[in-house]
Protein backbone atom coordinates (compact mmCIF):
# COMPACT_ATOMS: atom_id res chain seq x y z
CA UNK A 1 0.00 0.00 0.00
CA UNK A 2 1.38 2.77 -1.22
CA UNK A 3 -0.68 5.45 0.58
CA UNK A 4 1.39 4.96 3.80
CA UNK A 5 4.65 5.83 2.57
CA UNK A 6 3.52 9.04 1.19
CA UNK A 7 1.40 10.38 3.37
CA UNK A 8 4.65 11.02 5.59
CA UNK A 9 5.73 13.50 2.60
CA UNK A 10 3.40 15.61 1.60
CA UNK A 11 5.24 17.16 -1.44
CA UNK A 12 6.36 13.72 -2.90
CA UNK A 13 2.46 13.23 -1.92
CA UNK A 14 0.94 16.07 -4.49
CA UNK A 15 3.60 15.11 -6.62
CA UNK A 16 2.29 11.52 -7.24
CA UNK A 17 -1.40 12.72 -7.06
CA UNK A 18 -0.68 15.04 -10.32
CA UNK A 19 0.83 12.22 -12.17
CA UNK A 20 -1.76 10.12 -11.48
CA UNK A 21 -4.01 12.15 -12.39
CA UNK A 22 -2.60 12.92 -15.62
CA UNK A 23 -1.99 9.64 -16.25
CA UNK A 24 -5.25 8.19 -15.42
CA UNK A 25 -7.87 11.64 -16.31
CA UNK A 26 -6.16 12.64 -19.24
CA UNK A 27 -6.73 16.40 -17.79
CA UNK A 28 -4.82 18.66 -19.70
CA UNK A 29 -1.64 20.40 -17.99
CA UNK A 30 -2.92 23.75 -17.13
CA UNK A 31 -5.78 22.01 -15.49
CA UNK A 32 -3.90 20.05 -13.44
CA UNK A 33 -1.73 22.72 -12.39
CA UNK A 34 -4.77 25.28 -11.41
CA UNK A 35 -6.62 22.60 -9.31
CA UNK A 36 -4.34 19.88 -8.18
CA UNK A 37 -7.16 18.21 -5.91
CA UNK A 38 -10.33 18.58 -7.31
CA UNK A 39 -11.74 16.19 -9.77
CA UNK A 40 -13.08 17.18 -13.22
CA UNK A 41 -17.50 17.79 -13.20
CA UNK A 42 -18.68 14.52 -11.64
CA UNK A 43 -21.89 15.19 -14.22
CA UNK A 44 -24.27 13.37 -11.74
CA UNK A 45 -21.86 9.98 -11.85
CA UNK A 46 -21.94 8.24 -9.11
CA UNK A 47 -19.92 8.53 -5.94
CA UNK A 48 -17.70 5.86 -7.37
CA UNK A 49 -17.71 6.02 -10.75
CA UNK A 50 -16.37 9.74 -9.15
CA UNK A 51 -13.12 8.29 -7.49
CA UNK A 52 -10.38 9.32 -8.78
CA UNK A 53 -7.99 6.42 -7.94
CA UNK A 54 -8.57 2.63 -6.42
CA UNK A 55 -6.31 1.95 -3.42
CA UNK A 56 -5.38 -1.29 -2.03
CA UNK A 57 -8.25 -3.28 -1.38
CA UNK A 58 -10.57 -0.20 -0.46
CA UNK A 59 -12.49 0.05 -3.45
CA UNK A 60 -15.37 2.24 -2.21
CA UNK A 61 -16.11 4.78 0.52
CA UNK A 62 -17.39 3.54 3.90
CA UNK A 63 -20.99 3.19 3.84
CA UNK A 64 -21.47 5.96 6.43
CA UNK A 65 -19.51 8.37 3.72
CA UNK A 66 -21.95 6.98 1.25
CA UNK A 67 -24.86 7.53 3.11
CA UNK A 68 -23.87 10.91 4.59
CA UNK A 69 -23.06 12.47 0.83
CA UNK A 70 -26.39 10.97 -0.29
CA UNK A 71 -28.25 12.95 2.48
CA UNK A 72 -25.77 16.43 1.75
CA UNK A 73 -25.87 16.38 -2.30
CA UNK A 74 -29.29 14.53 -2.50
CA UNK A 75 -31.24 15.01 0.35
CA UNK A 76 -31.70 11.27 0.12
CA UNK A 77 -34.19 10.05 2.79
CA UNK A 78 -33.33 6.20 3.29
CA UNK A 79 -29.67 6.86 3.45
CA UNK A 80 -30.34 9.38 6.51
CA UNK A 81 -32.53 6.82 7.96
CA UNK A 82 -29.40 4.75 7.77
CA UNK A 83 -27.25 7.17 9.29
CA UNK A 84 -29.77 7.28 12.41
CA UNK A 85 -29.64 3.41 12.29
CA UNK A 86 -26.20 3.28 12.78
CA UNK A 87 -25.38 6.60 14.89
CA UNK A 88 -28.27 7.08 17.39
CA UNK A 89 -27.60 3.50 19.06
CA UNK A 90 -24.25 4.52 19.77
CA UNK A 91 -24.71 8.15 20.32
CA UNK A 92 -27.52 6.86 23.41
CA UNK A 93 -24.31 4.73 24.65
CA UNK A 94 -21.90 7.74 24.62
CA UNK A 95 -24.70 9.93 26.34
CA UNK A 96 -25.89 7.34 28.91
CA UNK A 97 -22.03 6.94 29.84
CA UNK A 98 -22.15 10.84 30.18
CA UNK A 99 -24.82 10.34 32.65
CA UNK A 100 -27.65 11.68 30.49
CA UNK A 101 -30.99 10.14 31.71
CA UNK A 102 -32.59 8.39 29.03
CA UNK A 103 -35.42 11.27 28.16
CA UNK A 104 -32.53 13.51 27.90
CA UNK A 105 -30.38 11.58 26.13
CA UNK A 106 -33.49 11.43 23.52
CA UNK A 107 -33.79 15.04 23.11
CA UNK A 108 -30.14 14.84 22.20
CA UNK A 109 -29.87 12.29 20.23
CA UNK A 110 -32.99 14.50 17.92
CA UNK A 111 -31.12 17.32 17.93
CA UNK A 112 -28.16 15.97 17.00
CA UNK A 113 -29.71 13.75 14.04
CA UNK A 114 -31.82 16.43 13.03
CA UNK A 115 -28.51 18.55 13.04
CA UNK A 116 -26.55 16.21 10.49
CA UNK A 117 -30.07 17.05 8.09
CA UNK A 118 -30.03 20.41 8.27
CA UNK A 119 -26.12 20.72 8.49
CA UNK A 120 -25.34 18.34 5.72
CA UNK A 121 -24.38 20.81 3.21
CA UNK A 122 -21.40 21.74 5.67
CA UNK A 123 -20.05 18.09 5.45
CA UNK A 124 -16.18 18.07 3.96
CA UNK A 125 -15.24 14.55 3.85
CA UNK A 126 -11.90 15.66 2.29
CA UNK A 127 -11.38 17.36 5.69
CA UNK A 128 -13.82 15.34 8.49
CA UNK A 129 -14.67 11.70 9.14
CA UNK A 130 -18.55 11.28 9.27
CA UNK A 131 -18.23 9.91 13.01
CA UNK A 132 -16.12 12.81 13.68
CA UNK A 133 -17.77 14.90 12.25
CA UNK A 134 -20.59 13.44 14.60
CA UNK A 135 -19.16 13.19 16.93
CA UNK A 136 -18.56 17.21 17.49
CA UNK A 137 -22.71 17.81 16.48
CA UNK A 138 -23.30 15.78 19.59
CA UNK A 139 -20.41 17.74 21.80
CA UNK A 140 -21.75 20.96 20.61
CA UNK A 141 -25.12 20.51 21.69
CA UNK A 142 -24.28 18.64 25.06
CA UNK A 143 -22.99 21.82 25.79
CA UNK A 144 -25.04 23.92 24.33
CA UNK A 145 -28.00 21.76 26.60
CA UNK A 146 -25.61 22.04 30.01
CA UNK A 147 -24.41 25.47 30.00
CA UNK A 148 -26.82 27.00 27.51
CA UNK A 149 -24.38 29.00 26.10
CA UNK A 150 -23.19 29.59 22.51
CA UNK A 151 -19.12 28.30 22.59
CA UNK A 152 -16.78 29.82 20.82
CA UNK A 153 -15.67 28.41 17.36
CA UNK A 154 -12.99 28.67 15.19
CA UNK A 155 -13.84 30.53 11.64
CA UNK A 156 -15.37 28.36 9.11
CA UNK A 157 -13.30 27.18 6.38
CA UNK A 158 -15.18 28.25 3.09
CA UNK A 159 -17.10 24.94 1.66
CA UNK A 160 -15.60 24.14 -2.39
CA UNK A 161 -17.37 25.58 -5.00
CA UNK A 162 -17.85 22.27 -6.23
CA UNK A 163 -19.58 18.68 -5.00
CA UNK A 164 -16.77 16.94 -6.72
CA UNK A 165 -14.69 14.72 -4.36
CA UNK A 166 -10.68 14.15 -4.33
CA UNK A 167 -11.74 10.45 -3.83
CA UNK A 168 -8.11 9.72 -2.64
CA UNK A 169 -8.42 11.98 -0.24
CA UNK A 170 -11.20 10.87 1.53
CA UNK A 171 -9.95 7.45 1.30
CA UNK A 172 -6.75 8.19 2.80
CA UNK A 173 -8.70 9.39 5.91
CA UNK A 174 -10.66 6.80 6.21
CA UNK A 175 -7.83 4.89 6.41
CA UNK A 176 -6.52 6.69 8.75
CA UNK A 177 -9.37 5.96 10.74
CA UNK A 178 -9.04 2.31 10.45
CA UNK A 179 -5.63 2.46 11.85
CA UNK A 180 -7.03 4.34 14.99
CA UNK A 181 -9.69 2.38 15.60
CA UNK A 182 -7.22 -0.62 15.81
CA UNK A 183 -5.07 1.57 18.27
CA UNK A 184 -8.17 2.38 20.22
CA UNK A 185 -8.97 -1.31 20.61
CA UNK A 186 -5.26 -1.99 21.48
CA UNK A 187 -5.85 0.26 24.70
CA UNK A 188 -5.84 -1.51 27.95
CA UNK A 189 -9.89 -1.35 29.59
CA UNK A 190 -8.31 1.35 32.38
CA UNK A 191 -6.54 3.49 29.04
CA UNK A 192 -9.75 3.50 27.17
CA UNK A 193 -11.83 4.25 30.00
CA UNK A 194 -9.57 7.88 30.06
CA UNK A 195 -9.66 8.03 26.80
CA UNK A 196 -13.50 8.58 26.78
CA UNK A 197 -13.34 10.21 29.90
CA UNK A 198 -11.03 12.81 28.38
CA UNK A 199 -13.27 12.82 24.79
CA UNK A 200 -16.23 13.11 26.96
CA UNK A 201 -15.69 15.87 29.04
CA UNK A 202 -14.98 14.02 32.30
CA UNK A 203 -11.49 14.94 33.02
CA UNK A 204 -10.37 19.41 33.05
CA UNK A 205 -7.73 20.23 30.86
CA UNK A 206 -5.56 20.06 33.82
CA UNK A 207 -6.32 16.26 34.61
CA UNK A 208 -5.73 15.62 30.85
CA UNK A 209 -2.36 17.34 30.62
CA UNK A 210 -1.12 15.58 34.23
CA UNK A 211 -2.62 12.25 33.65
CA UNK A 212 0.41 10.12 32.57
CA UNK A 213 -1.57 7.18 31.66
CA UNK A 214 -3.36 8.63 29.15
CA UNK A 215 -1.94 7.80 25.82
CA UNK A 216 -3.01 11.27 24.12
CA UNK A 217 -0.03 11.32 21.95
CA UNK A 218 0.54 7.42 20.92
CA UNK A 219 -3.14 7.83 19.84
CA UNK A 220 -3.60 10.81 18.16
CA UNK A 221 -0.42 10.08 16.03
CA UNK A 222 -2.62 7.29 14.21
CA UNK A 223 -4.33 9.86 12.68
CA UNK A 224 -2.03 12.96 12.55
CA UNK A 225 -0.55 11.71 9.33
CA UNK A 226 -3.14 11.73 7.72
CA UNK A 227 -4.72 15.13 8.85
CA UNK A 228 -1.79 16.60 7.83
CA UNK A 229 -1.74 16.63 4.48
CA UNK A 230 -5.43 18.54 4.75
CA UNK A 231 -2.91 21.47 5.98
CA UNK A 232 -1.45 22.01 2.61
CA UNK A 233 -4.68 22.09 1.06
CA UNK A 234 -5.99 24.63 3.58
CA UNK A 235 -3.15 26.59 3.24
CA UNK A 236 -4.15 27.11 -0.72
CA UNK A 237 -7.49 28.33 0.64
CA UNK A 238 -6.54 31.05 2.85
CA UNK B 1 0.52 34.60 6.98
CA UNK B 2 3.84 34.61 9.20
CA UNK B 3 5.04 31.56 10.66
CA UNK B 4 3.40 30.33 13.82
CA UNK B 5 5.99 29.09 16.01
CA UNK B 6 4.15 28.22 19.55
CA UNK B 7 1.07 26.28 19.51
CA UNK B 8 -1.81 25.19 21.05
CA UNK B 9 -0.61 21.80 23.38
CA UNK B 10 -2.84 18.61 22.94
CA UNK B 11 -4.15 18.67 26.36
CA UNK B 12 -6.03 21.82 25.20
CA UNK B 13 -7.06 21.03 22.13
CA UNK B 14 -8.30 17.45 23.41
CA UNK B 15 -9.55 19.85 26.10
CA UNK B 16 -11.01 22.41 23.40
CA UNK B 17 -12.79 18.96 21.48
CA UNK B 18 -14.45 17.42 24.69
CA UNK B 19 -16.26 20.78 25.60
CA UNK B 20 -14.29 20.82 29.27
CA UNK B 21 -12.07 23.90 28.47
CA UNK B 22 -13.47 26.76 30.51
CA UNK B 23 -15.15 29.32 27.98
CA UNK B 24 -12.37 31.97 28.03
CA UNK B 25 -9.64 29.43 27.07
CA UNK B 26 -12.22 28.20 24.52
CA UNK B 27 -12.00 31.23 22.87
CA UNK B 28 -8.28 31.69 22.80
CA UNK B 29 -8.35 28.33 21.59
CA UNK B 30 -10.71 29.33 18.65
CA UNK B 31 -9.29 32.17 18.06
CA UNK B 32 -5.84 30.49 17.48
CA UNK B 33 -7.49 27.46 15.40
CA UNK B 34 -8.76 30.49 12.62
CA UNK B 35 -5.75 31.74 11.87
CA UNK B 36 -3.05 28.72 12.64
CA UNK B 37 -3.24 25.74 9.91
CA UNK B 38 -1.12 23.60 11.48
CA UNK B 39 -3.80 23.42 14.89
CA UNK B 40 -6.57 23.04 12.53
CA UNK B 41 -5.31 20.21 11.52
CA UNK B 42 -4.57 18.66 14.89
CA UNK B 43 -7.91 19.92 16.22
CA UNK B 44 -9.71 18.00 13.12
CA UNK B 45 -7.34 14.95 14.52
CA UNK B 46 -8.86 15.29 18.14
CA UNK B 47 -12.10 15.52 16.88
CA UNK B 48 -11.66 12.82 14.33
CA UNK B 49 -10.44 10.71 17.74
CA UNK B 50 -13.94 11.52 19.19
CA UNK B 51 -15.40 10.03 16.45
CA UNK B 52 -13.61 6.71 16.80
CA UNK B 53 -14.57 6.52 20.33
CA UNK B 54 -18.01 7.49 19.32
CA UNK B 55 -18.25 4.46 16.58
CA UNK B 56 -16.79 2.19 19.47
CA UNK B 57 -19.56 3.01 21.99
CA UNK B 58 -21.77 0.13 22.86
CA UNK B 59 -25.31 0.29 20.96
CA UNK B 60 -27.95 0.93 22.98
CA UNK B 61 -31.20 0.47 20.75
CA UNK B 62 -33.32 3.63 20.58
CA UNK B 63 -37.35 3.45 19.90
CA UNK B 64 -39.26 3.01 17.46
CA UNK B 65 -41.35 6.50 18.58
CA UNK B 66 -37.68 8.73 18.22
CA UNK B 67 -36.73 7.29 14.75
CA UNK B 68 -40.33 7.84 13.58
CA UNK B 69 -40.24 11.37 15.59
CA UNK B 70 -36.91 12.10 13.60
CA UNK B 71 -37.82 11.44 10.05
CA UNK B 72 -40.84 13.05 10.80
CA UNK B 73 -39.30 16.16 11.80
CA UNK B 74 -37.21 16.13 8.27
CA UNK B 75 -39.41 18.75 6.85
CA UNK B 76 -40.31 21.29 9.59
CA UNK B 77 -39.28 24.26 8.67
CA UNK B 78 -36.15 25.37 11.02
CA UNK B 79 -34.06 28.60 11.94
CA UNK B 80 -31.06 28.74 10.81
CA UNK B 81 -28.51 29.36 13.57
CA UNK B 82 -27.71 33.01 13.10
CA UNK B 83 -24.10 33.35 10.82
CA UNK B 84 -21.51 33.86 12.52
CA UNK B 85 -19.19 37.00 11.67
CA UNK B 86 -16.04 36.68 9.69
CA UNK B 87 -12.63 37.46 11.09
CA UNK B 88 -10.50 40.53 9.99
CA UNK B 89 -7.01 41.04 9.64
CA UNK B 90 -6.20 41.57 13.20
CA UNK B 91 -8.93 40.18 15.10
CA UNK B 92 -10.31 36.48 14.68
CA UNK B 93 -13.67 35.07 14.08
CA UNK B 94 -14.34 34.54 17.79
CA UNK B 95 -13.36 38.14 18.93
CA UNK B 96 -15.06 39.48 16.20
CA UNK B 97 -18.14 37.58 17.81
CA UNK B 98 -17.06 38.70 21.16
CA UNK B 99 -16.38 42.00 20.70
CA UNK B 100 -19.87 42.56 18.81
CA UNK B 101 -18.85 43.05 15.51
CA UNK B 102 -17.60 46.22 17.14
CA UNK B 103 -14.04 47.82 17.49
CA UNK B 104 -12.67 47.54 21.15
CA UNK B 105 -13.20 50.03 23.90
CA UNK B 106 -10.09 50.44 24.80
CA UNK B 107 -9.90 51.43 28.75
CA UNK B 108 -6.40 53.08 30.28
CA UNK B 109 -4.26 50.53 32.45
CA UNK B 110 -1.26 52.82 33.00
CA UNK B 111 1.43 54.14 30.92
CA UNK B 112 1.37 52.22 27.14
CA UNK B 113 -1.32 49.49 28.01
CA UNK B 114 -4.57 49.52 27.51
CA UNK B 115 -7.37 46.60 27.61
CA UNK B 116 -10.83 45.62 26.49
CA UNK B 117 -12.61 43.17 29.03
CA UNK B 118 -14.47 40.64 26.37
CA UNK B 119 -16.05 37.78 29.50
CA UNK B 120 -15.53 38.43 33.12
CA UNK B 121 -17.17 35.54 35.18
CA UNK B 122 -16.36 32.41 37.25
CA UNK B 123 -14.98 30.48 34.72
CA UNK B 124 -12.14 33.32 34.47
CA UNK B 125 -12.09 36.24 32.34
CA UNK B 126 -10.80 36.82 28.79
CA UNK B 127 -9.49 40.58 27.31
CA UNK B 128 -7.70 42.23 24.69
CA UNK B 129 -4.71 44.27 25.59
CA UNK B 130 -3.15 47.01 23.64
CA UNK B 131 0.08 47.62 24.65
CA UNK B 132 2.84 50.80 22.93
CA UNK B 133 6.07 49.62 21.75
CA UNK B 134 8.63 49.55 24.50
CA UNK B 135 6.22 48.98 27.32
CA UNK B 136 5.77 46.38 29.24
CA UNK B 137 3.00 44.35 30.55
CA UNK B 138 2.98 44.82 34.31
CA UNK B 139 5.07 42.21 35.53
CA UNK B 140 2.43 39.99 37.24
CA UNK B 141 2.42 35.98 38.64
CA UNK B 142 -0.54 33.70 38.09
CA UNK B 143 -3.16 32.27 40.14
CA UNK B 144 -3.92 30.06 37.66
CA UNK B 145 -3.87 29.25 33.92
CA UNK B 146 -3.37 32.31 31.64
CA UNK B 147 -3.18 31.91 27.71
CA UNK B 148 -2.08 35.14 25.60
CA UNK B 149 -2.39 35.01 22.21
CA UNK B 150 -0.68 37.87 20.17
CA UNK B 151 -3.28 39.09 17.31
CA UNK B 152 -0.83 42.48 16.26
CA UNK B 153 2.55 43.11 16.58
CA UNK B 154 5.11 41.39 19.21
CA UNK B 155 6.60 40.78 22.86
CA UNK B 156 9.37 39.35 24.04
CA UNK B 157 9.54 38.03 27.37
CA UNK B 158 11.77 35.15 29.24
CA UNK B 159 10.75 32.33 27.46
CA UNK B 160 10.74 33.84 23.88
CA UNK B 161 9.73 36.02 20.88
CA UNK B 162 5.67 35.80 20.85
CA UNK B 163 4.48 37.32 17.38
CA UNK B 164 1.19 37.33 15.42
CA UNK B 165 -0.58 33.92 16.26
CA UNK B 166 1.64 32.93 18.85
CA UNK B 167 0.02 31.34 21.93
CA UNK B 168 1.93 31.73 24.91
CA UNK B 169 0.67 29.09 27.88
CA UNK B 170 1.90 30.64 31.35
CA UNK B 171 1.10 29.21 34.60
CA UNK B 172 1.60 29.08 38.39
CA UNK B 173 5.44 28.60 37.95
CA UNK B 174 6.27 31.09 35.45
CA UNK B 175 6.93 35.06 36.61
CA UNK B 176 7.57 36.99 33.18
CA UNK B 177 7.60 40.43 31.82
CA UNK B 178 6.52 40.89 28.26
CA UNK B 179 7.50 43.45 26.39
CA UNK B 180 6.50 44.99 23.29
CA UNK B 181 8.47 45.39 20.15
CA UNK B 182 9.35 48.68 18.34
CA UNK B 183 6.94 48.70 15.69
CA UNK B 184 3.23 48.44 16.07
CA UNK B 185 1.27 48.13 19.05
CA UNK B 186 0.96 45.01 20.25
CA UNK B 187 -2.46 43.43 20.62
CA UNK B 188 -3.24 40.09 22.75
CA UNK B 189 -6.02 38.06 23.85
CA UNK B 190 -5.20 37.03 26.68
CA UNK B 191 -7.48 34.71 28.49
CA UNK B 192 -6.97 33.74 32.46
CA UNK B 193 -8.80 31.73 35.13
CA UNK B 194 -7.76 33.50 38.23
CA UNK B 195 -7.50 37.54 38.87
CA UNK B 196 -4.07 38.29 38.14
CA UNK B 197 -2.06 39.54 41.07
CA UNK B 198 0.87 42.25 39.68
CA UNK B 199 4.00 42.05 41.70
CA UNK B 200 4.86 45.42 40.31
CA UNK B 201 3.64 48.56 38.50
CA UNK B 202 0.14 48.27 40.08
CA UNK B 203 -0.89 48.22 43.68
CA UNK B 204 -2.79 44.91 44.59
CA UNK B 205 -5.88 47.49 45.93
CA UNK B 206 -6.32 48.96 42.44
CA UNK B 207 -6.76 45.36 41.04
CA UNK B 208 -10.56 45.21 41.47
CA UNK B 209 -11.19 48.64 40.03
CA UNK B 210 -9.11 47.56 36.95
CA UNK B 211 -10.77 43.96 36.75
CA UNK B 212 -6.95 42.58 35.96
Amino acid sequence: MKVTESICDPQLDAVRKTCMMVKERHISQRAVTARLKRTPPSGGKTILERMSVTLGQATSFSEQTEWMLKVRDARDRTAFASLFDHFAPRLRGMLMKNGFGAAQADDVIQDVMLSVWRKASSFNPERAEVSGWIFQIARNRQIDVIRKERRPMPEDLAMPESTDIDGEQVLGIEQEVQKLRSAIARLTPDQRDLVQKAYLGELTHSEIQAETGLPLGTIKSRIRLGLERLRFEMKGER
Amino acid sequence: MTDIAHHIPDALLASYVAGSLARPFAMVVAAHVSICEECRANLAAHETVGGALLHDFEPISVSDDLRDRVLGHLDDPFLAEPARPHGNPTYPAPVVEALGDKPPRWRSLGPGAKQCILEAGKAGSVRLLHIAPGFAVPDHTHGGLELTLVLQGAFTDETGRFGRGDLEVADDDLEHTPIAEQGMPCICLAATDAPLKFSSFMPRLLQPLFQI
